[in-house]
Parts: C-alpha cells; structure tokens; sequence
C-alpha cells in the first residue's frame, strides 16, 4: 500500500453496556478497494459499520477514515461517505425523487443540482418509473436500491454498504453488482456486508471473517479458500440415517469431516480417492457429489455455522 | 457525535426543508395542521363568547374588559403551545422512534443538535401560522388591534419556542406512546388553570403558587399584555422564564438525540 489508507482500525473495540459487539478488531482499507465483511448474525459486521460511518462512537481503540477522526470531525468525513444502512430508512412522507432530493440538500448540494443527481441516479438503479410514487408501496428490493441510489447522492469516496443486496430477487442483485462494479472502477471504494458467498467473492478484493465480535480471517477469496479449506469437498448424503452418524464411521478420510443438518461435507485434496474410500468400507451414499471449495465453505470452517441461518 | 464544527444555518435549513417536503406530499398532514388550529377557535367561541355572555364584562388589575377579550389572548397562547407541542412531541417522536428519519440523517454532515434546532423551528413556525390566524380573528372580532396583533406576535414565536423544545426533550427521554397521556394531561391542566379562563387572583395562594412555576401562565401573561396594549414591568420576567425553558430544552433535546443515535 503505498497511499494512506482510507480506513484504519486499530483496536477498535464497541460495548453495549457490559456487551461487547466488536471486540479489539485490526482493519486497514486502500483508496480504491472493494472490501467485505463476512459473519454470521451477531457478529458485529453493523455495529463496525456504523463506526465506520462516524454515528456511532467507539468505545475504546483507534479508528481514522479518509485521515481523519471520526469524533471530532464527523460531519466533514460523512460528507465524503455514502452509507446504506442493514435496515432501510427512506422518508415515507417524501416521494421516490423528493427522498433523493431532500438527502441531497442534507450535504449542502444545491437543489437543481440535487434534482439533475437524484435523476440520474433513478436512471441508474432502474426506478424512473416510480420517481413520483410514495416509498411504502415499493417492493423490498426497489427500497433497497433505493436506498443504495441515496447512498450515491453525494458522490461519495467511500460507499458503506450494510447487506446490499438482502431481500433482492437474482436479477436485481445481478443489475446491483453491475452498478457496484462500475463504481469500483471509477474509483469509489467499497465496503459491504454481506451473507452471499457469491456476493463476496464477485465484488470484493479482499475481506475478513467476524465472529463473536474478532476477525477470525483476513485475505483475498483465493487465499481464504487455499488457507482454510481444502482443494475439494465431498458432498454426502445418505438415506438412512443423519449425516452425525457417519462422522465416526468415516474418520480418517480427507482432512475433515462437517457435519451438516442434510448432508456431510468431506474436504479432500482428491475427491475421486476420498469416495472410493467411503464406498471401500462398505458405504453407499444416496448422493454424492465433488465440487471445488468455496467461501461457504471457509466460512463454514472458521466460524462452525452456515452463511445464512 | 461531538464536533469542533459549529453549527450550519444550511444544514438546519435542510431538516426544515425536510418538514416543507412533507407538508408538500399530501391531505394529511393538512388535517392536522387544521384541527390544531381549529381548537383554541373553538374554545374562544363556546367559552369567550357564549359563557361570557353569561358572566358579562370582567374587572382584572382594575381595568374593565369583556370575558372575550380576557379569554382570547389565552387561546392565542394556548394555539401557539399546541401547535408547537404536537409538532415537537407526536410528529418528532415518530420520526426519532418509528421511521427513523433522524438515523438517515444523521449519516450526512448534519448534526443532531442541526436536527433539534431545525425541528424546533419548524414547530415554532407551525405554532406561529396558527396564531398569525388567530390574531386576524382577534382582529376581525375587535379584540386586539393590529398593531397590539403585531407586537404580541413575536411574543407567541417565543411560547412556540419554550413549549416546542421543552416538548422535544420529552420526546427524547419518554419510553413510548403511554408517556405521552401523562404530557398531555399535564398539558391539559395548565390549559385549564393558568389564567386563561379566570385570573389566577381566584385561587387559593398555594394553588396561585404553583400556577406561577408552570411554564403556560408565563406564555398567557406575556401575550395577554402585549396583545391588549396593557404592558408592565413583569413582562420582561415572564419572557425570562420563557427563554430559559427554551434554553433548557433545546440543550436537553440536543443532548438526549447525540447520546440515543449514536449509541
Ligand atoms: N444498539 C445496540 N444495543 C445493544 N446491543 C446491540 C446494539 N446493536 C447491536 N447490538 C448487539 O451487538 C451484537 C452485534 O450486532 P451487529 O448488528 O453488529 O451484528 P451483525 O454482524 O451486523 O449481524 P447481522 O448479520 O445479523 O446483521 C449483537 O449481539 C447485537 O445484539
Ligand atoms: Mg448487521
């Protein structure tokens, strides 16, 4: 890294009363990059999100975005944020346009300039349509990007996105990576949450695994899976009995054994070996199949739960 | 979040903006403004005009004048505090709790003591439309004049200004809808006993004390004065207590908004 990164954590940690929700995490994102945080529920991706945004305060530990000090100069750094929060919260007293339109005056932007912003911007999250319509009745996922068109109204250095693309249907979430991937290359860095394997590993450069509060893994999609799973996984199902009951009975085949409420993953290096194996000591498994390793997986090892539970 | 930043007339334009915008969106918000203003109409009418017909004319401070004339800068005061009490406590706890109006801005430069100061002028601008009307109404009914209209005026902005961030700090410490019956009883019994419907002079000394520390008798002796024509040294005393309670409020709303979004 050669230019100041735009976010540096140095233990940062955040309590709730005696709860701690991030707990001592290290974090430095680059100009320009696309990072993620992966976690399951609880685990304090939201709550270092919004002290990333600078409206929540930290409890302890260092935190500077874009080089500055988010308690002390808070409004200037949230004039260069785009924030789009877990939950959204679009004026339901304001049409479509007007929620684009009234944010943009929040930073100071002149009102035609707001309203020729606010255009494009439903332009470009496909919402033209209903630019006079009230907010409630639009489905989820037009709230949602919405809400990711309002987070763009300030043309933002950093965009902060809270589970983008929750609740979207596959195409709207297909049209949203395209539309995130077009910022990314003019520029904007990106930081999201998300719950999508295929999300993290399509958008983001580099990303870190929470759980209970800590990192528990930091690198590219790549490394994750070389560093924490193995080159194959074995897929097993049986008819008889549940997948726990095997765990015993094929020890000692592949690196590890997981598991799951419907079926037992198997990592391997070699996949073709580990079956001939399963079905040498006498087993035959209702289905099988062999696929290469993915995020859910290195997810699955690290934090011992499924990506969305 | 505390900041070196002071505080930006634009950025409380903006959450003023805000209330315009939804004002703008459609019939109901318009209702309410309407039926706030309607009240205190109502009262001067059933109980100014028809009971004062009952009572005829009043000796206050040894000066004669009709029980409407006596009633009416009451209600003058009254629609500035309800116009500006439900703006600050209904509609603004709605926002702070429900839609979450202030977290979406509290993500942009605005500040939260931005976001209190623009609701508070919001509110004083509702409670100032209501009794922009009524002072016409007092006018056309021969109960003030205008240029007595134009000096009680300023007087109501300021009760719109004492009740609104008093109303705001409420909001901000009250735990949910319940509270609020509490406020609007409290509410209801200053309506009722601060010298707006018979001198406080009526009352025995505690209960005349005790209406001396409620924050509405200040508001009707300001504009009761000023709107009469009938001025005196004391005055200056009731828009004291009238600028601390705003004072007091605002920092406590502004205060309470920081702690509860950014937590
Ligand atoms: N305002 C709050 N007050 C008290 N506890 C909180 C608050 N916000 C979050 N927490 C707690 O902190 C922990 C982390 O929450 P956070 O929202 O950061 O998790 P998350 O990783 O975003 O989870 P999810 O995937 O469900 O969105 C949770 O146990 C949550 O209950
Ligand atoms: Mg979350």
């Amino acid at each position: 890294m050669t230019q100041e990164p735009l976010i540096r954590a140095r233990g940062l940690v955040k309590k709730f009363g005696d709860f701690t929700a991030v707990d001592g995490i290290e974090l430095e994102v680059a100009p320009g990059e696309a990072f993620g945080f992966l976690g399951p529920n609880g685990a304090g991706k939201s709550s270092t999100m919004r002290m990333i945004g600078c409206v929540s305060t930290p409890t302890a530990g260092e935190l500077r975005i874009l080089g500055m000090d988010p308690v002390k100069d808070g409004p200037k750094i949230r004039a260069r944020l785009g924030v789009c929060p877990q939950l959204d919260n679009l004026d339901p007293d304001l049409t479509v346009f007007e929620n684009l339109t009234t944010y943009a005056r929040y930073f100071g932007i002149p009102r035609a300039e707001g309203r020729r912003r606010a255009t494009e911007l439903l332009e470009f999250v496909q919402l033209t349509e209903k630019a006079g319509s009230k907010v409630e009745p639009l489905s989820g996922g037009m709230k949602r990007r919405l809400t990711i068109a309002r987070a763009m109204v300030n043309e933002p250095d950093l965009v902060l996105l809270d589970e983008p693309t929750t609740g979207l249907d596959p195409q709207a979430r297909h049209l949203l990576w395209e539309r995130l991937f077009r910022l990314k290359q003019g520029g904007t860095t990106l930081v999201l949450t998300t719950h999508y394997m295929d999300e993290a590993e399509q958008l983001c450069d580099r990303l870190v695994v929470m759980d209970g509060g800590k990192i528990v893994a930091e690198g590219s999609p790549r490394h994750l899976i070389d560093t924490y799973s193995t080159r194959e996984v074995v897929e097993l199902r049986f008819g008889d009995e549940t997948p726990t009951a095997y765990v015993e009975k094929l020890a000692g085949i592949g690196d590890r054994l997981d598991p799951l409420p419907d079926r037992l993953l198997l990592y391997t290096s070699d996949g073709d070996s580990a079956i001939s194996e399963v079905h040498r000591r006498g087993f035959a498994p209702s289905s099988v199949l062999v696929r290469r390793s993915t995020l859910e997986d290195v997810f699955l090892i690290l934090t011992g739960r499924t990506l969305v539970d | 979040m505390i900041s070196s930043y002071a505080l930006s007339p634009t950025r409380v334009g903006a959450v003023i903006n805000r209330n315009v915008g939804a004002l703008r969106s459609g019939p109901s918000y318009w209702l309410v403004l309407f039926s706030g203003f309607f009240e205190p109409i109502l009262y001067l009418f059933s109980i100014g005009v028809g009971v004062g017909a009952l009572i005829g004319d009043l000796n206050v401070d040894g000066k004669t004048m009709s029980y409407a004339a006596f009633v009416a800068p009451a209600m003058l005061a009254v629609s500035a505090m309800t116009g500006a009490l439900a703006e600050t406590t209904f509609n603004f706890f709605f926002k702070f709790k429900y839609v979450k109006t202030f977290d979406a801005m509290l993500a942009t430069p605005i500040r939260p003591m931005e976001i209190a100061l623009g609701e508070l002028t919001w509110a004083m601008l509702r409670g100032s439309l209501y009794t922009a009307c009524f002072l016409v109404v007092m006018i056309l009914m021969g109960l003030t004049t205008p240029i007595w209209a134009l000096a009680a005026f300023p007087a109501t902005m300021l009760v719109g200004l004492a009740f609104g961030s008093v109303g705001m700090a409420l909001s901000t410490v009250i735990r949910g809808w319940q509270d609020f019956d509490l406020v609007f009883t409290g509410q209801f019994a200053m309506f009722l006993f601060s010298g707006t419907f018979s001198p406080v002079q009526n009352y025995p000394l505690g209960v005349e004390i005790l209406i001396w520390i409620t924050p509405l008798y200040h508001a009707v002796e300001l504009v009761r004065g000023l709107s009469t024509g009938v001025l005196s040294i004391s005055m200056l005393g009731n828009v004291a207590y009238l600028v601390v309670m705003a004072a007091v409020g605002l920092s406590i709303a502004g205060r309470r908004l920081a702690k509860v979004l950014t937590a």
